[in-house]
């Protein structure tokens, strides 16, 4: 009786990890920004793993390896929102402009303009435009051109 | 297969397989915003999510393969892959004020 709740509990476990990393997957390849992409990478993708560690450390059971499987599962938990963080936030430091609901460029036009605003340097690595005063978003709300 | 850890039932170690399957085409699936994202950031954060992917087929390989060695490996892959994300994103602008 717990040997079946215990597998049915496991598959669904199994089950849900992989619905929230196809989410992640989706969100990833089709949200039209960085800023969104780093938000489902987040959340969905964390709740994946999450779900996915959970059921590895109930088919261990008790032993030595189910507390590694914890603390990899916690350490997912800090670390991978934090990492997201610091992408989205090293994008908005090269002034990378983020998509609007009312923009139908493509995510390459978007950084291609953003680029051409002289935000963004050439090679990626920004020599002269990390100064705070070309940090600024442009007045006109991301439409001009 | 079943010495390592006894109670785990030929069920359960073919879901684990079964699973770590689907992560890897997941990933694989992944490796497009990886080539194709236009900005740096967008490449660093699809090799990220790629990188908790990872983690987790290693952790059903470990079970479905009983070889529980590679729960290690788990754990140092996503210790480096935090480090990594961090770190890209901190080299990539000048002043780095990421974190």
């Amino acid at each position: 009786m717990i040997e079946a709740i215990r597998t049915a509990l496991i598959v669904g476990c199994v089950l849900a990890a992989l619905f929230f990393t196809l989410v992640s997957t989706a969100g990833v390849l089709r949200l039209p920004d960085i800023y969104t992409r780093a938000h489902t990478a987040s959340q969905a993708d964390t709740l994946g793993a999450g779900f996915g560690l959970a059921a590895v450390a109930l088919s261990l059971g008790w032993e030595t390896a189910t507390v590694k499987t914890v603390l990899l599962l916690f350490f997912i938990f800090i670390t991978n929102p934090t990492a997201a963080h610091a992408i989205s936030r090293a994008a908005d430091e090269q002034g990378i402009e983020p998509w609007r609901p009312d923009d139908d460029r493509s995510d390459l036009r978007l950084y291609r303009d953003s680029q051409e605003n002289g935000h963004i340097a050439d090679g990626g690595i920004s020599a002269d435009t990390a100064g705070d005063e070309e940090r600024q978003p442009p007045e006109d709300g991301g439409t001009n051109r | 297969m079943s010495t390592v850890f006894p109670e785990t039932g030929d069920l359960v170690t073919d879901v684990f397989l079964v699973g770590a399957a689907l992560f890897v085409l997941l990933a694989v699936a992944l490796l497009y915003r990886a080539v194709k994202g236009p900005s740096t950031q967008d490449r660093v954060l699809a090799v990220n999510v790629l990188g908790t992917n990872t983690v987790v087929v290693l952790a059903f390989l470990g079970v479905g393969l009983g070889e529980s060695s590679l729960l290690d490996i788990a754990l140092v892959y996503a210790l480096l892959n935090f480090l990594m994300a961090v770190a890209i994103s901190k080299f990539t602008v000048e002043r780095g004020g990421v974190l």
